[in-house]
């Protein structure tokens, strides 16, 4: 492996950090773009709420696939990306909801009420989107500071549960054909799959003794478990 | 050198058939500013005439039951469709359907009939007078359309094959070709679709062979399709190739796959909602906002006596 591919230099970090951040900003600028120049198709409002909500959920998933990445291809350095991954789940899912409300609801504080209410999929939906809120208000190293590792991760645990809520609020808004939430389905099982595994080896090598050495960096192998 | 113009004198150059959007713009105008519909079937007919040689124009007469309001862009129409036999995306059928063969296309008539048969689409198209019928479409997703269609009434065919006095229901069978079309089971294909015989034979009730004038594209339900307006749009059944009369109610595509979700009768109606979407509202495509729900999707004084005495709510 290239070795800046191993250990990039701050340069090449914020290189990748830039370039992923305006890739993340391609699909909301197609949108911004398709609205102004009327390229969204017959029903526009109908697009764009599809459109964020997919890419809600993508990134989800994709901030889901930083710590697996990284244990399977030891790029340690691809956990400083997820932060902003994650950021950016949130702000789509922000635009998401704000289409929902102002572009489709347009205001109208009933109607949103009683679909919250009446209807699973928009109340799981809702439901994920409130749970997101305090994981973006404490994402700055200073809130992990002052909650603590201990608690921060607790609390950003609740990732798992958001992105399950997510699915389901797909599978419960199609129609008829499943295939699409079928196949993010197949992917965060795969994904929460393999915490499992990893919780699993985990907790067999703790049974059987383990020598000293390795006792030694338990703690850094925790952090890459998360 | 002299350089020869090949066309006859029969032809009409392109630049003397009025451009789409200027056609649709003084029909439009004409709708809005009232000159009465037989005014607008003259020129209708006038450009019709201009016109005739872009090969799929129809001859057609307007009907008192078209709406006046403002229609559609024809682009809306012919590419925003539920077909889900050509994928289950709005942009695919109009992407896909193009696949379909569309000639020669046979509509069998049969079941409880003194005289089944089986009928040429050709010989369906001069059954009777060509009308337009400028109809709402209301989708159960909670999006509406205004669509000229191109039709007749459904109760000139079922006339023609004497339907016995033990004939209570049409039932409806699309097309289904596995080779063209989508092969996941996602509906139970073909694609079925039913009505009282009372429903089917309502003035309203049009078989569609065209729109805006002209042959229906394939993605809307090419050759020939249902028209049911005051039901929501999945009840308007698309190439069809099988009418049957029975006696009782058919099983019906939609229905078969979510019976809690879709009735046989889907009437439009804002007070029953849908589990996934309330029905209280609708948005016009080209709209932005929403606009209420009609009860019959704005056809009750013409529909409603049809089910005098029925819970809405149990037969929804
Ligand atoms: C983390 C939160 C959320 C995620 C990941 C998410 C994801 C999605 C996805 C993937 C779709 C379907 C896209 C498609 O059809 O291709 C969708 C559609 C939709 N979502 Fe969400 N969503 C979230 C929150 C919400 C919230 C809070 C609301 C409203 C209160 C909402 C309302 C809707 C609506 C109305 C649709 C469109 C349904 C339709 O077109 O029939 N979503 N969302």
């Amino acid at each position: 492996m290239p070795n800046f591919l191993r250990a990039p230099s701050g340069t090449q970090i914020a290189l990748v950090k830039a370039t992923v951040f305006l890739a993340c900003l391609v699909p909301a600028a197609q949108l911004a773009l398709g609205w102004q120049n009327d390229t969204l198709g017959a029903n526009p409002i109908e697009t764009i709420t599809r459109a964020s909500g997919e890419w809600t959920l993508r990134l989800l998933l994709i901030t889901l696939a930083v710590s697996p990445l990284r244990r399977y291809t030891g790029l340690h350095w691809l956990i400083r990306l997820r932060r902003m991954l994650g950021l950016f789940a949130f702000a789509y899912a922000a635009a998401h909801f704000t289409t929902y409300v102002w572009l489709d609801q347009f205001f109208d504080w009933q109607a949103i009420a009683r679909d919250i209410l009446d209807r699973p999929f928009i109340t799981v939906g809702f439901a994920a989107f409130v749970l997101l809120i305090p994981l973006a208000a404490t994402s700055s190293n200073a809130a992990i500071r002052r909650l603590g590792g201990r608690r921060w991760q607790s609390l950003h645990r609740s990732i798992y549960a958001i992105a399950i809520l997510a699915v389901a609020h797909f599978w419960w808004l199609v129609k008829a054909d499943l295939l699409k939430p079928f196949i993010y389905a197949l992917i965060l099982a795969a994904l929460l799959g393999l915490r499992a595994w990893w919780r699993e080896q985990e907790r067999r090598r703790q049974l059987s003794v383990p020598p000293p050495a390795k006792h030694l960096e338990r703690p850094v192998i925790r952090i890459v478990q998360k | 050198m002299l350089i020869r113009s090949t066309s006859g004198p029969a032809d009409v150059r392109p630049a003397e058939i009025t451009p789409r959007p200027l056609f649709e713009e003084r029909r439009r105008f004409l709708l809005r500013s009232g000159l009465g519909i037989a005014a607008g079937a003259a020129l209708w007919q006038g450009l019709g005439g201009t016109a005739r040689a872009a090969s799929e124009r129809l001859a057609t007469i307007a009907s008192p039951l078209s709406t006046t309001e403002a229609m559609t862009e024809r682009k809306a129409v012919t590419s925003y469709n539920n077909f889900y036999e050509f994928g289950t995306d709005k942009g695919d059928p109009a992407q896909n359907a193009g696949r379909m063969l569309t000639r020669p296309w046979t509509v069998a008539v049969e079941g409880l009939a003194g005289k089944p048969r089986r009928f040429d689409i050709d010989e369906l198209l001069k059954l009777a007078p060509l009308e337009e019928r400028i109809y709402r479409l209301r989708c159960v997703e909670g999006w509406s359309m205004v669509i000229p269609w191109v039709g007749f009434p459904l109760a000139a065919l079922l006339k023609a094959v004497e339907p016995l006095g033990s004939a209570k229901y049409v039932e409806f069978l699309s097309h289904y070709d596995p080779e063209i079309m989508l092969r996941r089971p996602v509906l139970q294909w073909p694609y079925a679709e039913g009505l009282r015989l009372d429903e089917a034979l309502h003035p309203l009730t049009i078989l569609a062979v065209g729109l805006y004038g002209e042959v229906l594209p394939n993605q809307n339900g090419a050759p020939i399709r249902l028209v049911v307006p005051w039901k929501y749009g999945f009840k308007s059944i698309k190439s069809i190739t099988t009418i049957r009369l029975t006696e009782r109610q058919p099983a019906t595509s939609w229905r078969r796959a979510a019976p809690h979700e879709y009735g046989f009768y889907a009437n439009v109606n804002p007070e029953v909602s849908h589990p996934r979407w309330s029905q209280a509202t609708e948005r016009r495509i080209g709209e932005i906002r929403k606009r209420p729900t009609l009860m019959f999707n704005g056809y009750a004084e013409q529909v409603a006596s049809l089910y005098q005495g029925m819970d809405l709510r149990t037969y929804y």
